[in-house]
């Protein structure tokens, strides 16, 4: 372990704020990349389920 | 051998077998990407001995080599899908073409922040336009440009056409990135790591690198079949597998 205390570990040897911005922004941007694809998943298959029980509905009523 | 290869191709060309396999794929992949994650990190931050130089901030590192090359792999892997599509007329290439493109430009973005960031303490400036970085900068543009001319077309095919193009010509630009720290005089330090030559990096800081490597491609393989998948359902909504999958 390279570091003694919490304290020492956030500071970063008087590094921390750059540090700490690279690894804040870079688990934004990977968050973002994981959460669009798992939403995206989500509204499709509601949107296409939601049209498949339309059709069969249509189709049983004529 | 090449009976097994066009094998191979037939089945990748289908959409439904794609699908099933990378749907038995996603708990490995989740598992190894976080586990890697988890002991790069830990190694990266915590036990890798500071730079005598840079100190500290020298682990910036850790996500700026991988996001880099990932960056510039994930361009190449675009680009050999483009062409497989303009060649063959391979749907299933051309759908796995489009989804690297935003995958890819995040992995850039993260490599110019990074890089912008880490360039601060170390050169004294968040940005200089010397050949490394404008080389990486116009790789962004070109993720940027693929996205920007899918979606500009009037039909979907003519757009992965000409974006598959556009990703072919833009691959003059991924040696021009490899070579621009030798040819050009620039701020950025040469290449950490080569496959030719034995690393001069402390193990104690290699490890870390290389195990995030591996962990960065896991999580773009596993971004890349997450969004084509979906691409898959969309296209292929009105089948009947998909249909059974909906009922489900």
């Amino acid at each position: 372990m390279e570091f003694a205390s919490l304290s020492e570990f956030i500071a970063m040897g008087k590094h921390g704020l750059y540090v700490w911005l690279s690894y804040g922004l870079t688990a934004l941007i990977v968050a973002i990349n994981v959460a669009l694809p798992l939403r995206r998943r989500r509204r499709l298959m509601k949107e296409q389920a939601q049209r498949l029980r339309r059709e069969k509905r249509h189709a049983s009523s004529t | 051998m090449w009976q097994w290869l066009t094998q191979q191709y037939h089945r990748m060309s289908s959409p439904k077998w794609f699908y099933e396999l990378t749907g038995r794929w996603i708990p490995w992949l989740v598992a190894m990407v976080a586990i890697s994650a988890v002991v790069g990190l830990t190694l990266g931050l915590l036990f890798a001995p500071a730079d005598y130089q840079q100190g500290d901030s020298f682990r910036i590192i850790y996500i700026h080599v991988p996001a880099a090359l990932l960056a510039q792999s994930a361009y190449l892997m675009m680009a050999i899908s483009g062409a497989v599509f303009l060649i063959w007329r391979m749907k299933m290439a051309a759908w796995v073409a489009k989804v690297i493109a935003p995958v890819g430009a995040s992995f850039c973005l993260i490599a110019l922040l990074t890089g912008a960031i880490w360039g601060k303490p170390t050169w004294g400036t968040w940005w200089v336009w010397d050949a490394r970085l404008t080389s990486m900068l116009l790789l962004l543009f070109l993720y940027f440009g693929v996205m920007a001319i899918q979606q500009a077309m009037e039909s979907e095919d003519a757009g992965h056409k000409a974006a598959a193009i556009l990703a072919l010509v833009g691959v003059v630009n991924i040696p021009i990135i490899k070579y621009s720290v030798e040819w050009w005089n620039t701020l950025h330090q040469p290449a950490t790591l080569t496959l030719t030559e034995k690393p001069s990096m402390h193990p104690d800081m290699l490890w870390p690198l290389l195990i995030m490597i591996v962990s960065t491609y896991l999580f773009f393989a596993l971004l890349v079949i997450l969004r084509t998948r979906n691409e898959i359902l969309w296209h292929e909504r009105k089948r009947q597998w998909v249909k059974k999958l909906l009922e489900s």
